[in-house]
Formats: C-alpha cells, sequence, structure tokens
C-alpha cells in the first residue's frame, strides 16, 4: 500500500486529550475472562437454527416409528426429493438477490417435454435432448432475468407470467399426452446406486456443494449478497447488478431442468404436469432454511436442511399413515415455526 | 426579559440514565422556560439524544426528576408526553408522501362528523396551523414532490397542531441546506413568540447560536457548561464540546502541483445541469458549493459514472471515461463516496470488513478464490490506516456515525485511486471524527490525489479546498481560487440565477420539482 496512514499522527491527541475517561463510554465493550463459557455459546450460536429443528424431528420419529431409522429409509428421502432440492437450490439464489421465481415448476415441465418431443417426434439423439431441455431451462431464466431488469417488472410479475406460459406449451408440446420410451442409461440415472447411494442423491449433494463453494469463495457468487443486501450499494461498488441478476435466473432454469432430467428418468415418463405442483415446496424449502425473501441472507448448507426437514416430515407422516390431505397442514406449521424461531435467535444475537 | 419563578416551565433534575451499565446520563440538570430557546449541544454520545427521549417519554429515567410547570411529571410513553404537552421532533422526516397535507398533520386524530371525516373541518384547521408558522402551502396537495425543508416544515406544523408547550428539535437541519434551515430556525422564532418553550439540538453551532436564548452544552452524560444569553464566541463552544482547546479554523492546504489527472468538459444533463467544465490536478482539492439543489451531487454522480450525462466527457489523465458505468470509473481509478451512506454506501447488515472488500474482490481473488484470511487482513490494514474504531468483523451498524463514514472512505482507498470524490463527507459525525476526516482528506491529497469535495457547509469546503466551483440551479457560476473564495463571495454566486428564469432545460422531472422548490426560496 503506497498510501500510509495519514490520521496517524493528528488523531493521537484526541485519544489522549479524552484520557480523563470521557472517551470509554465510546468504546465497544468485549467480554473477557468468561472464555470457556464464551466459547460454549460460540459454538452454540454456530449451530443452524435449522438443524436444531431437523434432529429434533428425527429423534422424534425414530421413538414413533421403527422403520424411521433405517438406511434404506434414509436414502429413500434422500433420493425422493432430488428434484426438489435441485429447484431449491436455484431459489435460493434468486431469493438471495431478493427476487423470487415461480416459474421453476412449469420450466422443469417445459424443458422435460422439450427433451422428450426432440428425442420421440424429431429423432434426435438423446443426449443432444437432454442438452436442448437444459437450454430451454435456460433461455427461460433468460427471460424472466431481461424482463425483471431491462423490463423493470417486478420478478413476482414477470414470473408469474412465465410460468403460466410455460405450463402451458408443455402441454401444447404434445396436446397433454405424456411421451414415454427413453434409453436404459436414462433410467439409470434414478435408479442406479452407487456403493449403496443412489445417483441422483450425488447429483443433488454435488449441486449443493458447488453453489455452496461458489457463494462463498467466487466473487461472482459473494456478489449475490451484496447485490440482495443493497442493489445499489453494489452497481456503486462497480458490480453490474443487472448482468448478476440475468445470470442468476438463467442457472435457476438450468437447474430446473436438471430437477426436469431426473424427474422423467424416476418416472420412465415425460409427464407435461410435472414439476407445476412443487413450487410451493420448493419456496417452503429456501425459507425453512431461513433466507429472508427480502434478499441478502440466506445459505446452501441451510437450504439443504430445510430440504431434510421437509423431506423428513413428509416421510415420517407417511410411515405413520397420517393423511396426506393433512400432510401439507403440518409442512405449514413447520413454516411458521422455522420463521418464527429464526426471528428469535437473530434478535438474541444482535441483544449479546 | 421577566423574571420567571424557577420552578415555571420544563425542569430536570438530577437526571440518571443507564444502558446495561453504561451511564449515558449523570445526573444533569435542564430546564425550559416558555418562550425561550435552549440550544442543547455536544459531540455524538454525549447524551443529547438520551435527554431529549427521556423528557418525551421514548425512555424511562433510572434517577432524578422532572416538573412540568410545578407539577411532577412522569411521561411513561411518547403518546403521555404528548398530552402533556411535550412534542419531539425528529432528525428524520416520516410523513406519508400520498396523503395530503392536511391528512398528515391530523394522522392518527382526523376530525370526524358522524362517522366520515370532516374534510372541510381538516382543512380549516390544517390552514390556520400553517397560517401561524407564516407557511404558504395548499393543505390539500399531497406531499409526495415537496422539498426536504417543506416537509420539515410540515412536521412542525404537525407538532404545533397538538398545541404544544414544549417542542424538541432532534438536529432538525441535518437533511437540510442552508436556506433551508433558514426556514427552520424562523419557525422556531415563531413558537417562541407563541409563547412555547423550545429545545434546539443540532451539531451546526451557527444556528444554535442564532436561535438560541440560552446554551447548554453536554459532554459524556453530564452537563459541562452553561451560557445564559446566545451571544457567546463559537470557539468557545467548541472547546467545551470536546473538552480541550481547538483550534477550529482549517489548516491552509500546501499548494497544488501542475499535472492535470481529471478534466471535465462540457458535462450537461438535462433538467439538471449544464456545461459543467473543470480540471483537477494531482494533489488538488476542488470544492464544489452551491445551494441544496444547485445540482453539486448531479455532477460528482456523473463524473463516478453513477449516472449517464446527455453530453460532454470526463477524461483521466486524457483518457476519455466511458460514460454511465461506475465499473469503467472504478478501474480508471475514479471512485467516489456519496452522501447517502445507508442507500448507497455501506450495506449496514454486512461487516465492516465485507464492505470494504465488495468493489475489490476479483482482484483480491486467487486462483478464484476470496479467503476470509484476506479480507481479514485487508480489514486490518484499512483500520490501522484510517483509526477506524470498532469491530471490523461486526454489521457495520454496529459502528458510530464516524467510524462507519471511515469504513466508506476506507472502502475507496484499498486500491490507490487517482481521483477521490466525496460527496458531504462529514455528515452526521461527531466533531472528533470530522478533523479525523479533514486530515484523511489533506493526507491523500498530499500523496497526490486528486480530490473533490461537495458539501453543504460552506466552511467545510473553503477550509479545504485550494480552489472552489460554485453551481447555481445547474450552471457552473465560477471557480475560485483560494483567495478569492471568501464565503461572501461564493454566497453571491450560489444565490446568482435563483429566483428568476427557468431551469436549464425545459421540464423538470419529479426529482427535480424538489430541487427546483428547494432553490427558488420556498
Amino acid at each position: 500500500m503506497s498510501i500510509t496512514n495519514p490520521t496517524g499522527r493528528e488523531t493521537t491527541p484526541v485519544t489522549d486529550a479524552s484520557s480523563d475517561g470521557a472517551d470509554r463510554a465510546h468504546r465497544p465493550h468485549r467480554p473477557e475472562g468468561r472464555s470457556l463459557q464464551g466459547a460454549a455459546l460460540t459454538v452454540f450460536r454456530a449451530i443452524p437454527g435449522p438443524l436444531i429443528g431437523l434432529v429434533a424431528v428425527m429423534v422424534a420419529l425414530s421413538f414413533m416409528s421403527p422403520f424411521f431409522l433405517t438406511q434404506q429409509n434414509l436414502t429413500n428421502i434422500v433420493s425422493q426429493n432430488s428434484d426438489i432440492g435441485i429447484m431449491a437450490v436455484g431459489a435460493c439464489l434468486v431469493i438471495l438477490i431478493g427476487g423470487i421465481d415461480l416459474s421453476v415448476g412449469s420450466t422443469l415441465a417445459l424443458s422435460l417435454m422439450t427433451s422428450a418431443w426432440l428425442f420421440r417426434q424429431q429423432g434426435l439423439p438423446f443426449t443432444l435432448c437432454v442438452v436442448a431441455g437444459l437450454l430451454v431451462g435456460a433461455l427461460v431464466g433468460l427471460v424472466n432475468g431481461v424482463l425483471s431488469t431491462y423490463g423493470r417488472i417486478q420478478p413476482f410479475v414477470a414470473t408469474l407470467a412465465t410460468m403460466s406460459a410455460g405450463a402451458g406449451l408443455a402441454l401444447w408440446l404434445t396436446d397433454g399426452n405424456p411421451i414415454n420410451g427413453f434409453p436404459g442409461w436414462y433410467l439409470a440415472l434414478a435408479g442406479n446406486k452407487i456403493a449403496g447411494i443412489p445417483l441422483q442423491a450425488f447429483i443433488l449433494v454435488g449441486t449443493y456443494l458447488l453453489a455452496a463453494f461458489w457463494l462463498r469463495f467466487r466473487p461472482s457468487g459473494r456478489a449475490l449478497y451484496a447485490v440482495g443486501g443493497n442493489a445499489e450499494v453494489a452497481r456503486l461498488s462497480g458490480l453490474n447488478v443487472t448482468r448478476i441478476k440475468i445470470g442468476v435466473y438463467m442457472v435457476a432454469g438450468v437447474l430446473a431442468a436438471v430437477a426436469g432430467t431426473i424427474v422423467g428418468s424416476r418416472l420412465d415418463s415425460a409427464q407435461p404436469t410435472a414439476g407445476t405442483a412443487d413450487l410451493l415446496n420448493v419456496i417452503a424449502v429456501v425459507v425453512i432454511g431461513g433466507a429472508s425473501l427480502s434478499g441478502g441472507s440466506g445459505n446452501m448448507l441451510n437450504t439443504f436442511i430445510g430440504l431434510m426437514i421437509i423431506g423428513v416430515l413428509n416421510n415420517g407422516m407417511s410411515l405413520l399413515n397420517v393423511s396426506p390431505n393433512l400432510q401439507p397442514v403440518v409442512i405449514g406449521a413447520a413454516i411458521i415455526v422455522a420463521v418464527l424461531t429464526d426471528r428469535g435467535s437473530r434478535a438474541r444475537i444482535l441483544q449479546s | 426579559m421577566v423574571e420567571h419563578p424557577t420552578d415555571e416551565g420544563l425542569v430536570c433534575r438530577g437526571l440518571v440514565k443507564t444502558y446495561s451499565g453504561v451511564s449515558v446520563l449523570k445526573s444533569v440538570d435542564f430546564h425550559v422556560r416558555p418562550g425561550t430557546v435552549v440550544g442543547l449541544i455536544g459531540e455524538n454520545g454525549a447524551g443529547k439524544s438520551t435527554l431529549s427521549s427521556v423528557i418525551t417519554g421514548v425512555v424511562q429515567r433510572d434517577g432524578g426528576e422532572m416538573l412540568l410547570d410545578g407539577r411532577p411529571y412522569e411521561p411513561g410513553s411518547p403518546s403521555e408526553a404528548l398530552h402533556a404537552g411535550v412534542v419531539l421532533i425528529h432528525q428524520e422526516i416520516r410523513l406519508l408522501p400520498d396523503l395530503s397535507v392536511a391528512e398528515n398533520i391530523y394522522l392518527g386524530r382526523l376530525p370526524s362528523r358522524g362517522g366520515r371525516i370532516d374534510r372541510s373541518r381538516m382543512h380549516r384547521d390544517a390552514a390556520e396551523v400553517l397560517g401561524l408558522l407564516g407557511v404558504d402551502l395548499d393543505p390539500r396537495r399531497p406531499v409526495r414532490g415537496l422539498s426536504m425543508a417543506r416537509q420539515q416544515e410540515i412536521e412542525i406544523a404537525k407538532a404545533l397542531s397538538r398545541n404544544p408547550a414544549y417542542v424538541i428539535f432532534d438536529e432538525p437541519s441535518a437533511s437540510l441546506g442552508e436556506t433551508e434551515t433558514e426556514h427552520v430556525l424562523e419557525r422556531i422564532q415563531n413558537l417562541r413568540s407563541l409563547n412555547t418553550g423550545v429545545v434546539y439540538i443540532s451539531h451546526r453551532l451557527d444556528e444554535v447560536l442564532e436561535v438560541s436564548d440560552e446554551i447548554v452544552c453536554l459532554r459524556d452524560g453530564a452537563r459541562v457548561a452553561h451560557w445564559p444569553s446566545g451571544d457567546v464566541a463559537r470557539t468557545e463552544l467548541v472547546n467545551a464540546m470536546v473538552g480541550r482547546e481547538f483550534t477550529y479554523e482549517h489548516v491552509a492546504p500546501q499548494p497544488s502541483r501542475a499535472d492535470t489527472v481529471l478534466e471535465v468538459r462540457g458535462l450537461s444533463s438535462r433538467g439538471k445541469f449544464t456545461d459543467i467544465d473543470f480540471t483537477v490536478a494531482a494533489g488538488e482539492v476542488l470544492g464544489i458549493a452551491g445551494l441544496v439543489g444547485a445540482g453539486r451531487t448531479e455532477v460528482v454522480r456523473a463524473i463516478a459514472g453513477v449516472d449517464r450525462p446527455d453530453t460532454g466527457e470526463v477524461l483521466v489523465d486524457g483518457q476519455r471515461l466511458r460514460p454511465g458505468s461506475p465499473q469503467c470509473a472504478i478501474k480508471a481509478g475514479v471512485v467516489m463516496v456519496p452522501e447517502d451512506r445507508k442507500g448507497q454506501g455501506l450495506n449496514l447488515n454486512r461487516t465492516a470488513a465485507e464492505n470494504l472488500a465488495l468493489p475489490w474482490e476479483k482482484s483480491l481473488s486467487k486462483l478464484g478464490m476470496v479467503t476470509r484470511r484476506t479480507i481479514a487482513r485487508l480489514a486490518a490494514e484499512q483500520r490501522e490506516r484510517l483509526d477506524i474504531r470498532g469491530d471490523m468483523h461486526l454489521p457495520v451498524k454496529s459502528m458510530s456515525g464516524g467510524n462507519q463514514q471511515k469504513v466508506l472512505i476506507g472502502k475507496w482507498l484499498v486500491r490507490d485511486p487517482r481521483v477521490l470524490i466525496v460527496d458531504e463527507p462529514t455528515r452526521g459525525v461527531d466533531v472528533g471524527a470530522k478533523m479525523a476526516i479533514y486530515e484523511i482528506i489533506r493526507g491523500l491529497a498530499a500523496q497526490g490525489l486528486a480530490v473533490i469535495v461537495v458539501s453543504s457547509e460552506l466552511e467545510e469546503v473553503l477550509g479545504l479546498s485550494h480552489r472552489v466551483v460554485v453551481l447555481a440551479r445547474g450552471q457552473q457560476q465560477g471557480v475560485l481560487t483560494r483567495e478569492e473564495a471568501t464565503p461572501q463571495r461564493v454566497m453571491e454566486l450560489a444565490f446568482a440565477g435563483s429566483g428568476d428564469g427557468p431551469l436549464p432545460s425545459e421540464q423538470p422531472s419529479a426529482p427535480l420539482l424538489q430541487s427546483a422548490d428547494a432553490t427558488s426560496g420556498v
């Protein structure tokens, strides 16, 4: 650094002159000499709030059902929720920058139907069709991004429009009919296991790790917190806010398409209505994970825990024969509990 | 003045207030009589706001007693204080822009008749209150589009409509320019003539001197000085506030060097400013003076690439900057400390360290990764260099205004800039931090930076700058050297062209209405 401290000499007298105690009240008070208690508190605070909830639910369910805590059941929970989990990564990124993406479910359906339609009706090689599906996801994201930045349409409204249009196009492609009969290797995506763990669980966890790394270490990922926290500060700091926003919507679109690929493989069928019911679950995952819809806060670890809470609750209720009609009620309650406890713990941290 | 019995008015004796073990008020005595204005001064953290909060029932005292016209006065909440006739006017204006002036004045207690709002009575009453204050304003018009000074006047009218016996102003001028402040001060004179007791809290000593009948100074929660008249030398006030001898006069800056770093040629933006032309040399501090709404901030925003000007160009070392791109300006070494610290400068919920690193993350990354250690090292460097007090790894909002401002300045010094623009660099910071910031600015110029200072405080611009550009209604009125730039000369130019003639281009858009209002002398 070539500029040295310009204040050094000049400000010292200010501190000296006030050594009569005048300045003491301004200094932050740091607790000292309570290191053990302090350390325990720090560890306790470092535990993400949603994790405590997840452990509590899992402990309760393992007492209530003998089938819950088996390896088979736990891997099931992870793989059954891999599509929602992958979409939640995209949704979390969008929510981080202070946006919202209502079109995830429709994007899933549209990209899946595009892949299937190109394969069945146009006879293209299947790999190419999958790539085309991902491109469709990116395209929907691009439209969302451009509408909400250059078009200055609120993201809720912009993605509401693409949600409607995407769902319609998915139905229109095949007149509402499903498409079946895919290559064997594609079906293996959902069915195959490596070391007893389904391939789709690997894809799910890999997506989270990649996103977490991006958000934590890469300048472009870290920028999302700045954009979501205060877009004007970010812009004046030289970040290209428009490009970042559009990029995030495109990533969300591609991730929805990836989720579509998994759904198609799992069902061995491309349904034009696949994914359209997932939207609220996806947003619930992100919110239970503690992200704020006003942007700027949230992370991948907590989103993953949020996914597991929803997955475990649904799985547990099925094991306990709770009526499927009542299950959304419990999810609704979980959202409220998560948000209230999160707010409580935040207030405590601020106070200390 | 007539002799008053000692228990008349609002009397506080031995007030004590403690926040989590720290005494912020240590046995403070305070007395306001009806029909007088008491100026309350002190550095940030001296206890002024706490005192006003105790008096208006926002917080409860921990000791001492209060009497209102001889009777015990114990407000448990702001509304109890209101009922007793004690009103607080906040620093921040809190009006609802889409409601009318009258609705804002009577919000929460709209007069009604037969279950319906009695609009004619509301408008009549509002007009009467505004008339008492000498404010010429249609009570039916919405608040949106009115200048800050006008809005502050509505706040005063709102307070007055409750027929208060005592009004406490907590830095009403913080967001106002000099002429606008004049108007508020006149309103205070009106309140005094209505036999209201007024407490006036401000950082701007000239205002306090102008308006006060007596002045009280707090330091570290204790009353350290009291002057029974408003006729005091300002150095005496400053010395009492900081508790030591203080030379308030700015030190004469060093002469500037010859090589031009920044050149602004024919910069114009429709409805904001026209034909701005100047250069800044390495090591030079250029001041931009003018009334609020003269286009000062707009000009520097265009230079820093934040807004795109319509015509004209900005050159750094002879290279033309791409207009409207903060990225491009930052890359060329043109950085700006914006006037709105909270809205444009810092993300208050993130840590100081993260804020410092934000513009530079790409260049800080190794193998494409930014690590916590890199950021911590950077934060430690800036903390040391700018003498920032406070934890760099806590949210910036935990710091005092002065330290936040230092973080904001430090953010733009991480990579040595060529041109540093500071817009209102000492808004809302206390005297000590103010002096430190002046030293930082002088030090940076001495090291060869070209510096532009924009400020509403004339003294600040004149004290720091080698040359001063004066703007009035978006027009450059002249560039004065340090010798020419007397306060009289600058104000003369700043008022040139005000009051008559249209704006530089034909029609003002919405935000402009505000500045037009502000300059035309309301």
